[in-house]
């Protein structure tokens, strides 16, 4: 007879470690920040006020909050979709027999690999304003110069070229390895019934590789809701001028994060910052749960 | 019921946990190291960390500094501007991470002197005895608040002139001659009136002025009163001053003679080598940047008197944080890098002018020339600036109001607002500036 303490107990020690830093990294500073959020609480004061929720008071009046939280969902929803799409449509490319396969699934990857500083320095170079390639190949077919950076939906779209150069690859792998599970007599069955690849992918795969995107769609949309690198960097990159962290003069950029660092770390309001970052966090848990239901109704025609 | 639990819980789990990584981000720091490993090596043996927020010309110095002192290694740390003086501010509320010598611009030494607990009293090292060689107010500068203590030592100082490209303005069929030239502006508004000229000729891919933002703070500076009043008070809605920069730097906007190119930006360096713009306000330290930047143009920059008077921009002073192991060092290495001989040196060499006013009338400087700038009298220009300046009292937010004022002017150029709206919006930023 086995010890039952051990199977009792063995699992609970491996799942451990995970939990003991979750809860060190993830759960304490949590709640930690709540309890700053209510506080007059700045890095350069020694002493501490309680002031209840004065500060979530001040930013739900806060414009610049506002503005921040449109400029994430507009860079959030400008960026995801057409990558979702197109690394769903990349994954179906690279689901056949091909020469060369590794190669190229080795190649999605690479963009996701590269710095982000390196993405974003060389995407500024080439949506700059004055010299950019994209402006230049523009104006071949008689588009004006734009200035990419000012405006703000051309600052949207220059940064949510950014970030889907970087993850529409590494989503297309695991889309992938998602339709590689996908049982081979379906479309054996499809392709006797005479249906085409694009029936197949409608009909077969979106609706079998379903929890996959699931997946996929809450995990972008986390991320997307969390961008700041792209932005703080294309503001000293591009030349628009603006402080470092203001997402451009006219804050066209400035993403949520960037608004808590902003906050955070050249205020040094950290009271702010962290009420700032908590309402951040219900915004996330909104938006991902949203996001959740809707794609949890995403059905093919097989059903 | 357990799977649809699952199903519901892991997303927001993984949820938080993404949300608290960037919640908690934002701390890292790539600067940091071991403080003293030099010191753990051998009892003698000790390291003095600099920590800059550009290459002041300190390099050859230090090798100076080290045949006297034979134990001391000097690792020197360059962050870029506004990093540097943030990090600064968070290290020395946590205590932890300060460089032994820490340089602070102007724009934020009133940030710096008014915490005197943070940094050791120069005084107790004898460099109170460096009084005498000193610009008065770039001393006065360097002190505590409440005066008394000596917390900082000046290095250079930023008098103001105008650098043009020769070329562009032959081209539009303006004069070269930096006499001539001078005398095209004596005030903003020719200095505009100029610039509608210059428009006019339209030379292929130039504008006349690369941003307004230099512009404007140049322009502030050499009012008697600055964004603060002597007292500490904000007055950016009251000094008529503020005011007519700002309507000034607009008016450069509105009349279409920006290049729209931010300052310290890449692509502002590349508006040097392309020869974007063809004149800049001119701080001395401007003048190493050109250089550096513009590499093909050797010989077509000139340097002219700057529009409406004298006036500073920028310098730095040197401080040793109370953090620091070895004060005593890093006071000996403040004093060897603020000297009249390294001020001298250095000026010669980067072109970042000295504050020490025996250094003024010194035929080697008065006679400076560099060959960039062809046989720009060098020398002399920043030497006039430099003894014409007025001091200004700087506030203790300086360097966050001009951000603040920065963007509206960015908001008026790119289109975004009116003046006016734009000026509002600057009012309320700054009156939330703490």
């Amino acid at each position: 007879m086995r010890h039952t303490l051990d199977t009792r107990v063995s699992p609970y020690a491996y799942v451990a470690p995970f939990f003991l830093l979750f809860g060190a990294f993830g759960l304490f500073p949590l709640f930690y920040t709540a309890w700053v959020s209510l506080h007059e609480w700045t890095l350069l004061d020694e002493e501490q006020t309680f002031i209840g929720l004065k500060n979530y008071e001040t930013l739900l009046a806060d414009g610049y909050f506002w503005n921040a939280t449109f400029n994430t969902l507009s860079i959030g929803v400008l960026s995801t979709v057409p990558q979702l799409v197109l690394s769903i449509w990349l994954a179906h490319l690279l689901n056949r027999r091909l020469r060369f396969q590794t190669l190229f699934r080795i190649s999605l990857l690479l963009p996701n690999v590269t710095s982000v500083v390196a993405v974003v320095v060389i995407f500024s170079q080439l949506f700059g304003r004055d010299f950019g390639l994209i402006n230049w190949m523009l104006s071949l077919v008689g588009v004006g110069q734009i200035d990419w950076a000012a405006g703000t939906a051309t600052s949207h779209i220059a940064l949510s070229v950014m970030i889907m150069w970087r993850w529409t690859g590494y989503n297309a792998l695991i889309f992938l390895a998602a339709m590689q599970a996908v049982p081979r007599e379906l479309y054996e069955a499809a392709t006797l019934d005479g249906a085409s690849g694009a029936t197949q992918l409608r009909r077969i795969t979106i609706p079998m590789i379903r929890p996959t995107i699931i997946f996929v769609v809450i995990v972008s949309t986390i991320g997307a809701m969390q961008v700041i690198a792209e932005p703080m960097l294309f503001g000293t990159s591009s030349g628009g001028g603006g402080g470092l962290v203001s997402g451009g003069p006219d804050r066209q950029f400035q993403t949520l994060a960037l608004y808590v660092y902003e906050q955070a770390f050249t205020v040094f309001d950290f009271g702010y910052a962290s009420a700032a970052s908590w309402v951040m966090f219900l915004i996330v848990v909104l938006v991902a749960g949203v996001n959740f239901l809707l794609s949890r109704r995403v059905k093919g025609g097989l059903l | 019921m357990t799977s649809r639990f699952r199903r519901i819980a892991v997303p927001l789990i993984t949820a938080s946990a993404l949300a608290l990584a960037t919640a908690a981000c934002g701390g890292s720091d790539t600067a940091s190291g071991p403080a003293s490993d030099g010191a753990a090596a051998s009892a003698e043996k000790i390291q003095l960390k600099v920590g800059l927020f550009g290459d002041l010309g300190f390099k050859p110095l230090y090798e100076e500094f080290k045949k006297t002192h034979p134990n001391v290694e000097i690792v020197e740390n360059i962050t870029q501007f506004n990093d540097h003086h943030n990090n600064l501010v968070k290290r020395l509320a946590t205590n932890a991470g300060a460089a032994d010598v820490e340089a602070v611009e102007v724009g934020y030494i009133s940030t710096f002197t008014a915490q005197p607990q943070k940094f050791h009293d120069l005084k107790q090292y004898g460099l109170d005895k460096r009084q005498g060689d000193y610009l008065d107010w770039k001393w006065q500068q360097g002190l505590s608040k409440q005066g008394g203590q000596v917390l900082g030592l000046g290095t250079d100082v930023g008098g103001l002139a105008m650098c043009y490209r020769k070329d562009l303005f032959k081209k539009a069929g303006l004069p070269e001659d930096r006499e001539k030239v001078a005398a095209l502006w004596p005030t903003w508004e020719d200095y505009i009136a100029t610039g509608k000229k210059f428009a006019a000729a339209d030379v292929a891919g130039a504008k006349f002025v690369d941003a307004p933002g230099e512009i404007f703070r140049a322009i502030v500076n050499q009012a008697p009163t600055g964004l603060y009043d002597p007292q500490d008070n904000l007055v950016v809605d009251s000094n008529p001053d503020v005011k007519k920069a700002w309507d000034l730097s607009n008016q450069i906007t509105a009349e279409g003679l920006t290049a729209k190119l931010a300052a310290f930006t890449p692509p502002w360096n590349t508006g040097f080598a392309k020869g974007s713009f063809a004149t800049i306000i001119c701080p001395a330290w401007m003048t190493g940047f050109i250089q550096e930047q513009a590499k093909d143009a050797t010989g077509k920059w000139d340097i002219a008197t700057v529009p409406g008077g004298s006036g500073n921009s920028g310098g730095s002073h040197l401080m040793v944080p109370k953090q620091s192991k070895h004060p005593k060092e890093a006071a000996e290495l403040v004093d060897f890098l603020t000297t009249k001989d390294a001020q001298a040196q250095i000026f010669k060499e980067e072109g970042i002018f000295p504050s020490i006013p025996a250094l003024y009338d010194d035929p080697s400087i008065q006679s400076f020339t560099k060959p960039f700038f062809g046989d720009t009298p060098i020398g002399k220009i920043y030497s006039e600036a430099a003894k014409a300046l007025k001091p200004q009292h700087l506030g203790p937010k300086e360097a966050d109001v001009r951000t603040a004022i920065g963007n509206g002017l960015g908001r008026v150029e790119q289109g975004k607002q009116t003046p006016d709206e734009s000026w509002a919006q600057v009012l309320e930023d700054v009156k939330k500036i703490k």
